[in-house]
């Protein structure tokens, strides 16, 4: 049977469309964008084009405003080292626990360097508090990185309002919106964010190239220098076949930008309430007003996730698990901690995210396949005792500590 | 995904002795919810003989964790409990044709359910002594905690050190900066490269002096270094004048008048200042004038 991918939030297939124009860039168009010959002279149309197509996807006003890169996680280190080093007397970050680590870790290694880091807590539902925030603005703050949407759960900040209240006391405001980019409508000439970090490869353009959106007149330094190539703001060859790709899949992206909110949208709720009522004692994570259209993260409790996801795969289904354990550190997910999640239920927490590729039937199967993988491993777990949990689980087996 | 063997998918996909054991008569439960792996282990002796009837498990935790659980109550059947405490994670590991390194510590959990449920039987209390930590070096499988604890007892301050006590980061070196990471921890800060139990200099609180001379050969040898630098750049800089802590240049070519002279003049002053120990400061031959 076919298999079915409903891991989207950890990366998508390269639409065909991006593939069949990202093709020529590797053969006769392989001219590098800088050289004064006809060989560079059309590829650096094609990159204006591209450029031009993630403007307006963006809703920026500028197409300079668009920086190209290698990644999501790039866009993220050089928007949060620009801020710091472009304002070297303002030595506060703002950020949340529930940030990727693209700006997590870099944060950590900022506070052994002695800068100060606010991480913005959340409640069980993922949300934060904006009044916590308010009350952390001020003018020793170089830079509120606030994610658009989480990666894991599909939570939305509100990212608009957070950047107004930024900006009026005269802070830079970023966001890392990779997993926003291409699922829902965004107008960046409306706002007030001045960075913006977008990935390729999770709206379906290739792996290795991403974006850092820059709003005219904010103060930057560039991470790599050695070079004139986006305006000096990125030095390095252009990734000219890449950048091709992404704009068509930016193109596609705005195509297709109803249908994530409905049609994607529906998928996902169908799954949703299709395990719910078929396994008990499991839950879905996040703010389930104010989330990402394509995401269901469901905690299945005392069972854990890396059994289910591979019991999963035996069926051709692919998904991720919130648990660590899948990751190689023991302790369950930041997310699922940061939101109090208890571990009997955070490490058994499976993310299923979709496209508008995946299909109705897709969605049954799952639903049909869920239900015996999670009886089975009931089966194996000590909380767990024929058709329901075992009289005060947490008491009725307490190992010792190993 | 992990690369598990063959027999850890075929242990986890139809896991042996699972389930509650009835009559069981030594119970050992072991592992930690927050980690993610907690196992039940059920075993059915025989008063008599000691020997080990039959044994199950229930286990709470990600496929290797049920695999070595399953692995486990395979093993110890039909051993005697003298025998069935003999056996060795790594035994568990072996059996199941290896573990990734992240994944040992469910073996261990193995080993230690064991250990518990034969306390148990004799109605000993088991205590265990193992932590564990983030795992650190991937190369060695050794965690954080047995860093740190090898780099107290042994008063160690060096990486190099460390991987010579423990091998962690003795392999790919990718974990060095965790390992100089606990050292800064446990140590309050990092050592440099020197032997620890060779003799420390004697960190006298004065520097020796330079003469006159010796400080203007050092101030022309720290220029010399930086030409080249300049010279790419179609610049140079030549030594004028040394007034005590001011010390006079002359930028030529492209350094003259440049805007950035002032950014170049403060880093021919950095590494003056790094050079000689002392602050001094530099300026351009133009600043002497007003004198």
């Amino acid at each position: 049977m076919k298999p079915i991918y409903m891991d989207n939030n950890a990366t998508t297939a390269c639409d065909p469309a991006v593939v069949a124009a990202m093709l020529p860039f590797f053969t006769e168009q392989f001219g590098n964008a800088s050289s004064i010959h006809s060989f560079g002279a059309q590829v650096g149309k094609a990159l204006k084009e591209a450029r031009g197509k993630v403007q307006t996807l963006l809703g920026a006003a500028q197409d300079s405003e668009i920086v190209f890169n290698s990644c999501g996680t790039e866009s993220d280190s050089t928007a949060i080292l620009s801020a710091i080093k472009a304002q070297p007397e303002r030595r506060t970050l703002i950020t949340t626990v529930v940030e990727h680590p693209a700006i997590l870790s870099l944060c950590d290694q900022l506070e052994k360097e002695s800068y100060v880091v606010h991480k913005l807590r959340v409640n069980k539902k993922g949300r934060i508090d904006l009044d916590e925030y308010k009350s952390l603005l001020n003018d020793r703050v170089a830079v509120a990185s606030i994610m658009w949407a989480n990666n894991e759960t599909g939570t939305l900040f509100p990212v608009e309002e957070m950047a107004e209240m930024a900006h009026e006391k005269g802070i830079m405001f970023h966001t890392d919106a990779v997993q926003a980019v291409g699922k829902l409508p965004i107008d960046l000439k409306t706002t007030k964010i001045d960075m913006l970090s977008l990935s390729g490869h999770k709206l379906h353009a290739p792996k290795g190239i991403g974006v850092l959106y820059l709003r005219r007149n904010t103060r930057f330094r560039p991470l790599l220098r050695g070079g004139h190539q986006e305006r000096g703001r990125r030095a390095g060859t252009e990734n000219s076949a890449a950048i091709v790709g992404l704009g068509v899949a930016c193109d596609l992206a705005v195509q297709h930008m109803a249908d994530e909110n409905t049609v994607v949208k529906k998928l996902r709720d169908r799954l949703e309430r299709g395990i719910l009522a078929r396994v008990r004692n499991s839950f879905v994570n996040g703010d389930t007003l104010y989330r990402l259209p394509n995401t269901a993260s469901i905690a299945f409790e005392y069972v854990e996730g890396e059994g289910i996801l591979l019991l999963l795969n035996k069926e051709g289904i692919a998904a991720s698990s919130g648990s660590a354990c899948t990751s190689g550190s023991l302790e369950p997910s930041h997310v699922m901690r940061a939101m109090g999640i208890p571990y009997t239920a955070a490490h058994g927490t499976i993310r299923f995210s979709l496209s508008r590729y995946n299909t109705e039937e897709e969605v049954d199967r799952v639903i049909a396949a869920v239900p015996p993988i999670i009886a089975q491993l009931r089966k194996l777990s000590p909380y767990w005792s024929g058709e329901g949990p075992v009289t005060n689980p947490e008491q009725a087996f307490q190992p010792e500590y190993a | 995904m992990w690369d598990y063997s063959e027999k850890v998918r075929e242990h986890f996909f139809n896991p042996r002795n699972s389930g509650p054991l009835e009559n069981a008569n030594g119970t050992g439960d072991v592992g930690s919810i927050k980690c993610g792996d907690a196992l039940r282990l059920m075993l059915k002796v025989n008063p008599e003989t000691e020997l080990i009837e039959d044994a199950h498990f229930q286990t709470f935790g990600c496929g290797s964790a049920i695999a070595s659980s399953s692995a486990l109550t395979e093993i110890i059947k039909g051993k005697t409990l003298d025998e069935a405490l003999k056996v060795s994670n790594q035994d568990i590991a072996d059996y199941l044709d290896g573990l990734p390194p992240e994944k040992m510590h469910c073996s261990v959990m193995g080993r230690e359910a064991l250990q518990a449920a034969i306390a148990n039987y004799r109605g000993e209390v088991w205590s265990d002594d193992h932590e564990e930590g983030d795992l650190v070096c991937k190369c060695f499988a050794i965690d954080a905690v047995m860093i740190e604890d090898t780099v107290r007892a042994n008063g160690l301050r060096t990486r190099e050190e460390v991987t010579n006590y423990t091998k962690a980061g003795g392999g790919c070196s990718s974990c060095h900066e965790k390992v100089e990471d606990i050292l800064i921890a446990v140590n309050g800060r990092l050592y440099n490269s020197e032997p620890k139990h060779g003799k420390a200099p004697a960190q006298s609180a004065v520097k020796p002096r330079l003469t006159n001379y010796q400080r203007i050969r050092k101030i022309e040898d720290t220029l010399e270094a930086i030409r080249p630098m300049l010279q790419r750049d179609h610049g140079d800089v030549t030594l004028i004048e040394v007034d005590g802590k001011k010390i006079y240049v002359a930028l030529s070519g492209a350094c003259q008048g440049c805007q950035m002279e002032s950014a170049t003049l403060g880093g021919i002053q950095q590494k003056l200042v790094e050079a000689l120990g002392e602050l001094v400061r530099v300026l351009p031959v133009g600043a002497m004038a007003h004198h």
